[in-house]
Order: C-alpha cells, then structure tokens, then sequence
C-alpha cells in the first residue's frame, strides 16, 4: 500500500519475489507458517523475526495489527500486569440476530473474553492503568461490555491516580447491542471529564484502525494523543465516504500522517519506540517510578 | 408519494380525501351527505387506529424522515418567544445543519440547539441535508459553554441522519467535535434536555444528545447505524431494511424499555406532520416541566444524577463473585 512516506523510503532490501498470479487479497494479519511476504513491501520475511521486531516489518516499517495481550506484552514490564474486570461479559440486550453465535466465534479466534483488556502495570517501573482494544475481537467494537471496561480503566486510574494508556483499534460500535453501544461513547467520554478533574494524565494510542465511535469518544480525547504509523484513523473510514456521500479521496486521506498534519493527533511514534515516548511522557507530568518487588 | 403521504398511509389519505370531496359537494350543491359523511369518518377513524396503533420499526422511520415532519425551527418558532439565532463556531464557518441561539422559555431565557434539516432542497444543500460538520457540533458547543455563563439552561432538538461523512468533515476534525461536545455536555453546570424530533442517527445526534433528561417523540427514532447501513454490512443487502430496523430496536418505545431516554412525547394521531401546533405544544410541555424540576437541584447534584444516567448505561454479564479488581487468574 503506498502512502505518502513510501516515498522517502530506501528500496527494499531484501529480494522480492513477484507473486505468479494475482491472488485474492489477503487479510493483514499474520498468516501461518515460518515465512511470509511483508503486505507492503513484499520482503520475504522470518515469521519470528517480525514477531521479535513488535509486528514491526523490519524492512519497511510497516505495522502489522497486535492483539490486546501481545500488545500488553510489548508495554508493560514483565509479570507487571494485573488484570481486572476480566470476567464481564456480553449478554444479547436487543436479541440481535447470531449475535451470541459472533461473540462465541470471536472468543474461539481471540482466546479473550471480550473485546478490550484492561488492568494495573507498570512500564519501565512507571505503574499506570494500561487498556488494550483488540481488533480481532468483532472488528474492536465496542458494545457494553468494552465501554464498561474501558469506563473502570478510567475510574480505576482516577482513584489511584496514576496515569492512563488506552491502546485503541476499533470500527466503531458494536451494531449487534445497538443504542447501548452508541451510549457507551457518553459513558466514556463522561468518565473521562472526572478524570480530567482529578489531574490524572490519559494518553491515548491509535492504533490501526481506529474510526468511528471509538474514535469520535474515548479515543480523541487523550491529553496527548499518540498515532502509530500508517494507521486509518478516521471519524467516517473510506469506504463509509465512498458509499455515502461518493468522494473519492486523495491518496493518504484518513491515515495518521494525514490527521498529523490537520492538527488532531499529537504525534507519530513508531511501535519500537512506543514505550520510550510513553515513559518519557509519564516522566514530563511528574509520575514516579515504583520500586519493583 | 401523493401529498406527502406514505404509501402505508395511502388509504387514509385517500378516504380523508373523499370525506373533503363530500364535505364540498354537500356546501356547493345542497345536497345532504351527512349520514355518508359520518359513516366514512368512522371509517376514517377507525383506519387511523388501525394504521397508527401498529406501526412497525420501519414504519415508524419512514415517518421520522417524513418529508412533511416539523423540524427544529418548526418547534423552536413555536415554543420560544423572541428567539434570536446565533451563527458561527468562531474558527471556521456558521454551518446551517446546526441551528441555535437564545429564546425565552415562558418568559425564561433558554439557550436552544437544533439540528436543521431543509424544506426544500435548495435550502436541504445550504444546510447540507442535516448532516452537520464539526464547525455546527463546535458551533453547539460554544453556545452550550455561553448557556453555562450566563446560568440558561440548554434544549435540544436531534434531527439528523448522522454527522457528515467526507474529506472535508474529517479534515477539520469530525471525530473531535462529537467526542468533545460528549465530554463537555457531561460536565456542563446547566440542565440541558435533548428531544429527538425526527431521525437521532448515532455520534451525530449523540454530540448534541448528552443531557439531564432525554425524549423523544413517539414517531422518532434514535440508532447507532441507519438501518440501510445495518443491512447492508451485515446482509449485504441494503433492501433488508426493514428488517433492520427491527433488529436494531429503534423506537422510542425499545429506548425507553433499554432505559436511555426518560420519556416518550406522543405525537397527535398520524404523526407530528398532521398538526405542527399540537406536536409542538406537547414538547413545549414536557421541557418546561423537565427545566421546572432540574432546576430546582444544586449544580453538584444535576451533575452527579447526570453522570448516573450514563455511567449505568449497558448491558453486561457479571459471573457472580465478580469484583472489579479481581485478577484474572485464568
């Protein structure tokens, strides 16, 4: 996929390997085996060596998705994490149709109970309350469940005063609870204004993708908000705009880069520096380091 | 579509029609249709029980995008005595899909918002069909935090199909507006009630829809995705519609039952568009005894029952000895 950095970008250097016949485009998540062609650069990667690299192509740079827990593993220090709320679950509030049959299929695939993942930790000896949205899980929606949990995060974070990271992906809200989504980005965003009270920092991560009604609540909302690379980070994602209202968009519309540039994200971090920033963030707003045990 | 009614509709306007024929011919001719008159009344009413007793979830859609329904001016007009319009967000434009400014409220200044669909649609391209850009979300916040200054209470009037999705919304920022009108009108000192008059279509309606009390009249409806957009994403078929709307229980009657709004405004029979006045005198009604009540409670107060309304919003499953806190020990 090319975007707007690709140009500044050194050659691939590693062979590429032209695929022999146009195949069906494959979704961008890490597939099986021990090898596998990079989605961007087309580099014949080491499975492994992506995985050690933070999902991070090493030859490109372009970021793969994480789920909630690799994404925990990669920010908080070892054995540091204290989950909480892990347990609440959805139920079907508006009887959707094969709703129960979504949520049981996305916890096969996700091996999580819900959608986002929330807890205690500490990162570099800093303690925090660390929120990661996993977007395997029903496309990171949130419906209840995850606007509950994402609210104790907040209310968690409030109450013990430390500072706040949500690491957000997510389509949207979740369509299969209906309203009751939708009024997860009032509650939300509620909890957020007693946080805010309280002088506690929250510091907001997008990752791809990250749209809609996560995007337009929780997600927007961060004392600093840091983007990943490359990422859809969108009130209404292309293909929304292309049904809607038939725009055809400028190459890069909708990416971090572009929501950089127009002033709605505070800055670009690539993933392998993503804890350094953090760190340092917590550092320049007076948080201190907890001895570990 | 023949004056603007719905095709569900057709056979009521139809025999309404007949009756005003009738009532004609009896005026002009001498002649007496009175026993006819009466029969094709009961009819009439009878039918209008009929059709508006059991209307479905798509239905009921239909009438929130009524081509004829009321929209925020028509109540405003109507409900506020000296309103003066006020323009602009001060950093970019005045968009027209969000009306607002100050009126009096039984002689009580009010600030009021709307979202403003058009009459026409040389007026529904000035005011972008309804579907509002960040500069009206920001535009409806500066008047809230002016509202907050000067101690007036805020109302609210949704009516939209959703905020606006394109380049341009997403370049000023259309993702931050509705995010920060939620955190602001969380936290705003004011009693602020929200009415959905027509469509409440998701983060669109939602960004002017945070408040003390919420309403909505008995024909409109509120949903997270329209339910085209239901239908299509899941079905892959947008025609699947009215299915959706089902699925996505819509109505004033399923939010009330899910406990997000706190009452239903009845609509005159047929729909708010049959009698601007009597649709506008119930909603009149209802604000006026909602600010009556909220305004009696301490600022701490309004804002902690506030924060209570939505913080218990949802639906989730707790296991029984679940606490929060508890480690995962899976």
């Amino acid at each position: 996929m090319p975007s707007f950095s690709d140009l500044f970008r050194a050659k691939p250097r590693y062979i590429t390997v032209k695929p022999p016949r146009p195949e069906e485009k494959k979704p961008r998540d890490i597939p099986d085996g021990l090898w596998l062609k990079c989605e961007n650069c087309e580099a014949l990667l080491y499975k492994k060596e992506i995985e050690r690299n933070l999902r991070v192509c090493p030859n490109c740079g372009f970021h793969y998705k994480v789920s909630a827990r690799e994404r925990i593993e990669q920010l908080a220090d070892p054995d540091s994490f204290r989950e909480f709320a892990a347990d609440l679950a959805s139920g079907n509030p508006i009887d959707f149709p094969n709703y129960q049959e979504k949520l049981a299929a996305a916890q096969e695939k996700t091996g999580l109970r819900e959608g986002v993942v929330t807890g205690e930790a500490r990162m570099d000896g800093y303690p925090l309350i660390l929120a990661a949205m996993d977007f395997g899980f029903i496309g990171g929606s949130m419906g209840s469940v995850v606007g509950e949990k994402v609210t104790l995060a907040i209310e968690r974070a409030a109450e013990v005063r430390r500072p706040l990271v949500i690491v957000a992906t997510s389509g949207g809200a979740r369509m299969q609870e209906g309203i009751l989504s939708l009024m997860q980005m009032a509650k939300t965003a509620a909890a957020l204004g007693k946080l805010a009270g309280q002088r506690v920092p929250y510091f907001a991560v997008l990752a791809n993708p990250c749209t809609a009604g996560v995007m337009a609540s929780f997600a927007s909302l961060g004392d600093v908000i840091i983007a990943e690379p490359g990422a859809v980070v969108a009130f209404a994602g292309p293909r929304v705009i292309a049904q809607t209202v038939r725009e055809k968009l400028p190459p890069g519309a909708h990416r971090s880069e572009f929501m950089l540039e127009h002033g709605f994200v505070d800055l670009i971090v690539d993933r392998r520096e993503l804890r350094r920033t953090l760190t340092q963030l917590f550092a320049l707003h007076g948080v201190t380091r907890e001895v570990s045990q | 579509m023949t004056n603007g009614s719905l095709d569900f509709e057709k056979p009521l306007y139809e025999l309404e029609k007949r009756i005003a024929e009738l009532r004609q011919f009896t005026s002009e001719k001498d002649i007496d249709f009175s026993a006819e008159i009466r029969s094709l009344e009961e009819k009439a009413e009878s039918l209008r029980q009929q059709i508006y007793s059991n209307l479905t979830s798509w239905q009921r859609v239909l009438l929130a995008r009524h081509p004829r329904r009321p929209l925020s001016l028509d109540y405003i007009d109507r409900i506020f005595d000296d309103f003066i319009e006020l323009h602009g967000d001060r950093n970019y434009r005045d968009d027209k899909a969000i009306v607002g400014g100050i009126g009096l409220l039984d002689g009580r200044p009010v600030t009021v918002i709307g979202e403003q669909k058009g009459k026409d649609t040389k007026e529904n391209i000035a005011r972008s069909f309804g579907w509002p850009y960040p500069e009206g979300y920001r535009k409806a916040l500066r008047l809230m935090k002016q509202a907050e200054k000067f101690r007036r209470p805020v109302v609210t009037f949704i009516d939209t199909a959703g905020a606006f999705p394109g380049l341009e919304a997403e370049e000023r920022g259309q993702a931050e507006a509705i995010a920060r009108n939620l955190f602001e009108m969380a936290q705003l000192e004011v009693p602020i009630v929200c009415v959905v008059i027509g469509e409440g279509g998701s983060g669109g309606a939602l960004a002017i829809g945070v408040g003390d009390r919420v309403y909505m009249l008995e024909n409109s409806v509120y949903s997270v995705i329209s339910p085209e957009g239901c239908a299509a994403i899941l079905w892959h078929d947008a025609e699947l519609k009215a299915q959706a709307a089902d699925a996505l229980k819509l109505t004033a009657a399923d939010l009330l039952k899910l406990g997000v709004i706190h009452g239903i405004i009845p609509e005159p029979i047929g729909g708010a568009h049959r009698d601007y006045d009597e649709a506008a005198r119930r909603v009149k009604e209802v604000v006026v005894r909602s600010l009556a009540e909220l305004s009696t409670l301490p600022v701490d107060e309004l804002k902690a029952q506030r924060y209570a309304h939505y913080r218990k919003l949802g639906h989730v499953v707790r296991p029984p000895k679940s606490t929060p806190g508890e480690m995962d020990t899976r």
